[in-house]
């Protein structure tokens, strides 16, 4: 794999504005080898623009953007092989069959095998892989909202990208077939080095699947790390309760371990309780906190 | 199937494209059905006036000087009308974003479409052109040598129609606006061009109708198959192939600038946030 120790994507005071509004701030962040990054945050937050302009489907207004080594607005066809996108399509092809279309995608990857690296994947085992072996001879116009969902993956991972890119991708799934998905990209991960950047507006689907969550409001990053960390950064400090001489105590702390040790060190304390605010409060709130400042917006352009 | 180099292999994948979405329409009963339809119906009104000669023609009947104009009419219809609702209702339903999303994708799509489209015009061409001899007799009055010069003629016509009918969907973006931008006004000249006879085109039109492919399309083709005397009919009273040829040429070179820089406008704008747009936007529809 010629992504190992390569940065995948490398984005650096991306702006973006349409029609005056500003959805893009000057974002910036890194994917590194084999790494599988949620773009999380509340609808409106940028996360589908941006994924447009790493895919190189947007022309940004600043910044600089590297997508495995390339910038996105310059990527040639070599480049475009390399990347797996799985679209939230909605009814494009209707008249092909399952296995044909599936067949006539991956046959655009033909020209891009290396020695050692066959592009692309055989159609028949991802349509298994998928669970669509039994719809393969239908008409896409046939399909359920979830078994097109499972198709649309099935066209981002048939060219055996080495970087792959889906927005929403479990929108309309039901939690086995979510279940299933996330086991696939997994899959994929471990098998391959595939690198993943997905969007999603669900916390816990990010937690699952993602290694580090970039949680972006309001135009801005505002947490950057491993689900735990993101929890930390933007959930403020842990309340240590606790009663003592049969009064009630509540105290707040960035490091709540230190000072627990040195609450029980003074001895005497009954009812001991940590409360750390968890991730979805803290997502919640910069969800609030958007949508209020989204709200207000609003207001002063009808005004 | 082996594999050759990028370019190539993309028009290669388009050629299939296009043979595969032919086989489609060759299964579905309402693209067949319309084809059939008006064919039988073109087909029916012309026997009815087999026996009708028209004034001036030096005897010939209307079908057989009708003829040449039904071609032309099938080339506009099938190369102006079908390309921009593909393009429009392809951009529309996602198909352009996915091809966008693949490796030389954009190429594969636009010579599927143009394959596809040409093919699709076969099949009118058949049902018009195949009982023919049985029921109106010989249309041709010029020989082997007349049915080579009409097949030029029909693809130099293809030549001239099909960019503008891409660059027609290009600019309407939407299949509502094909009908209104495209189809329309090729409705309205088909019925002022002289599809049934240059007896046909109405006086006030013969300037208008001179500046577009339609006439000249089928002047080359009643200029290659009608017998000598017929020429006393056209506008002017002879024979002009070279200006026909040179009208659909010219029409052929802007159409062949224009097209691909308003289709790579088209690829341009297809994103997966425009598409979910259209998506909120037929929901509220209902």
């Amino acid at each position: 794999m010629d992504v190992s120790g390569e940065t995948a994507i490398r984005v650096a005071g991306l702006r973006m504005a349409y029609d005056g509004r500003t959805v893009l701030d000057g974002i910036g962040f890194e994917v590194g080898a084999g790494e599988v990054v949620a773009l999380l945050g509340p609808n409106g937050a940028g996360k589908t623009t941006t994924v447009e302009i790493v895919e190189g489907f947007r022309r940004r207004d600043a910044g600089d953007v590297t997508v495995l080594g390339t910038d996105p607005e310059h990527g040639d066809d070599a480049w475009r092989a390399r990347i797996g996108v799985v679209l939230q399509s909605w009814r494009d092809h209707r008249r092909w069959r399952v296995r044909e279309l599936l067949g006539h995608l991956a046959d655009s990857y033909r020209p891009y095998s290396r020695p050692g690296f066959t592009r692309p994947r055989s159609v028949d085992d991802l349509l298994a892989r998928v669970g669509l072996t039994d719809a393969a001879d239908q008409r896409m116009a046939t399909l359920s909202g979830g078994q097109r969902r499972r198709f649309d993956v099935a066209v981002g991972l048939v060219g055996r990208p080495d970087l792959l890119i889906l927005d929403e991708p479990t929108a309309g799934l039901d939690p086995a077939a979510r279940r299933e998905f996330h086991e696939i990209v997994h899959e994929v991960v471990d098998r391959d080095g595939t690198v993943v950047l997905l969007t999603t507006h669900d916390l816990a689907e990010a937690e699952v699947v993602a290694d580090r969550i970039l949680l972006l409001a309001g135009g801005h990053v505002v947490a950057d790390g491993s689900p735990a960390s993101v929890a930390r950064e933007v959930a403020g400090p842990a309340e240590v309760r606790w009663s003592a001489d049969g009064a009630r105590h509540v105290h707040s702390t960035h490091d709540p371990v230190a000072f627990t040790r040195e609450l029980l060190a003074r001895g005497g304390v009954d009812d001991l309780e940590v409360v750390r605010a968890s991730l979805e409060d803290a997502y919640l709130q910069i969800v609030r906190r958007h949508e209020a400042d989204a709200a207000r917006h609003d207001l002063e352009v009808t005004r | 199937m082996s594999t050759s180099a990028p370019l190539p292999w993309a028009v290669r994948l388009g050629l299939r494209r296009g043979v595969t979405e032919f086989r489609h329409m060759l299964r579905n009963p309402e693209d067949l059905g319309w084809n059939v339809l008006i064919g039988l119906a073109v087909l029916v009104y012309l026997v009815s006036q087999r026996d009708t000669v028209v004034p001036g023609s030096g005897g010939l009947t209307l079908p057989n000087l009708a003829l040449p104009g039904i071609l032309a009419s099938v080339v506009l219809f099938g190369m102006a009308i079908g390309p921009a609702f593909a393009l429009a209702a392809e951009a529309e339903d996602g198909t352009l974003l996915r091809l966008r999303t693949t490796p030389r994708g954009t190429t594969t799509y636009t010579v599927g479409v143009v394959v596809g489209q040409l093919l699709g015009a076969l099949p009118m061409l058949a049902i018009i052109l195949l009982p023919w001899p049985f029921l109106l007799g010989d249309p041709m009055h010029q020989g082997a040598a007349g049915w080579a010069a009409m097949v030029g003629w029909l693809l130099l016509g293809t030549l001239a129609i099909l960019p503008l009918g891409i660059v027609g969907g290009a600019l309407a973006g939407r299949p509502t606006r094909v009908m209104l931008f495209v189809m329309a006004p090729v409705v309205a000249l088909a019925f002022v061009s002289g599809v049934f006879g240059p007896q046909t085109v109405p006086p006030w039109a013969e300037g208008v109708v001179q500046v577009f492919p339609l006439y000249w399309l089928a002047h080359g083709l009643r200029a290659t198959t009608l017998p000598a005397g017929a020429e006393s009919l056209e506008i002017g009273g002879a024979w002009h192939p070279e200006i026909a040829a040179l009208v659909l040429l010219a029409w052929a070179v802007a159409g062949l600038v224009a097209a691909p820089l308003l289709l790579r406008r088209t690829h341009a704008r297809q994103t997966a946030g425009a598409l979910a747009d259209r998506v909120q936007a037929a929901l509220q529809r209902g």
